[in-house]
């Protein structure tokens, strides 16, 4: 069904010296102590983490809901922080088809699209033959998913021992991590123009309206760097 | 588990889902080397990029503490600290928590 070999070999990427587990568990103990300090409870953290996966998702999660808002509010919210999961996902999906391998798998592997593990398959897939992508991708996105939850539960449960400075410190874990890593992957004209068009316009695009800056600013960067990398290209 | 904490755990996690299966539909008609691939392609580094710029930027919760020149020396320097350690992760991460925590700490 899934191919032992390529499925170990994706669990073991979270064990490379530069290994996305620290960060992403630094992150993820953030989360934790959050979860806690709004009044979760262990199992509705742990449970959100399982369920969500996504970490700017949860952080406007538990912000709507400090400020009060209602369902409708936060499914809003998050939706727009998370609707970034569609052009990631398409953008790596084709990569990973092969007519050999059921449907299914698909299907349910992409709940592991999420930075960490959608960079590490973008900057490893090459290396993996095509039929046991999708193989490679579960073990992955299982390795990050599992550190994920554990380290939520971890912050949890350390959430009355870490200081305000430290709870900062944890924060800024998160985006240096996602910025070195997309500074990794600058590898071509468009991919290089997308990611400099995206970081201007994206807080750019927040004076214009703070929900919406990300997909705005984000879609009309895509755009112009893809226009420019194509008529570079010819 | 209290109704509502479960109603919004739910909500967002189908919120975040409904992006991720909608892309697998799409993806079943897209080819690797096609224009519209790499379109996507660049859609997904530019709104990530956007995501990014937006946290450090203009920040919600804890961060929005921090001063933004602060933020600005942390990111900085641990992007520095990328490229001195041959683009290691793992040194640059950890080193911008210890620099932000110590100089929120004693000097502002």
């Amino acid at each position: 069904m899934i191919n032992s070999k390529y499925f170990f070999k994706g669990l073991g990427c979270v064990k490379s010296f530069d290994s996305p587990a620290i960060a992403l568990g630094c992150c993820m103990v953030a989360i934790g102590a959050l979860l806690k300090n709004i009044g979760f409870n262990l199992q509705e953290s742990a449970f959100s983490t399982f369920l969500t996966y996504a970490l700017p998702g949860s952080l406007v999660m538990a912000e709507t809901m400090i400020i009060g808002g209602s369902l409708l509010n936060i499914f809003f919210a998050v939706w727009l922080v998370n609707s970034r999961l569609y052009p990631m996902t398409v953008s790596l999906v084709p990569l990973m088809m092969h007519k050999n391998q059921p449907k299914w798998k698909y299907y349910v592997s992409c709940h592991f699209v999420a930075v960490s593990a959608w960079l590490i398959m973008k900057n490893n897939y090459k290396f993996i033959t095509r039929e046991h992508r999708i193989d490679y991708w579960i073990g992955v996105g299982t390795a990050t998913w599992t550190i994920s939850i554990v380290a939520t539960i971890i912050g949890y449960f350390s959430a009355d021992y870490l200081n305000k400075d430290i709870i900062i410190g944890l924060a800024i874990v998160n985006p240096v991590y996602f910025m070195c890593m997309m500074i990794g992957s600058m590898k071509t004209f468009q991919i290089n123009f997308s990611i400099i068009l995206g970081t201007i316009l994206g807080p750019a695009f927040y004076f214009v309206s703070p929900e919406w800056c990300i997909l705005f600013g984000g879609l009309i960067a895509g755009t112009i760097a893809f226009f420019l990398g194509e008529k570079n290209v010819k | 588990m209290s109704n509502s904490v479960f109603l919004a755990i739910l909500v967002t996690s189908l919120a975040t889902f409904s992006s991720r299966i909608l892309g697998v539909i799409t993806s079943e008609k897209i080819k690797e080397n096609s224009k519209i691939f790499r379109w996507f392609n660049c859609l997904a580094y530019s709104t990530l990029a956007a995501l990014i710029a937006r946290i450090v930027i203009f920040p919600s919760g804890t961060l929005s503490e921090v001063d933004y020149f602060v933020r600005f020396i942390a990111i900085i320097s641990s992007i520095l600290v990328f490229y001195l350690t041959k683009k290691n992760l793992v040194y640059p991460t950890i080193f911008s928590a210890i620099i932000l925590a110590l100089i929120n700490s004693y000097l502002v």
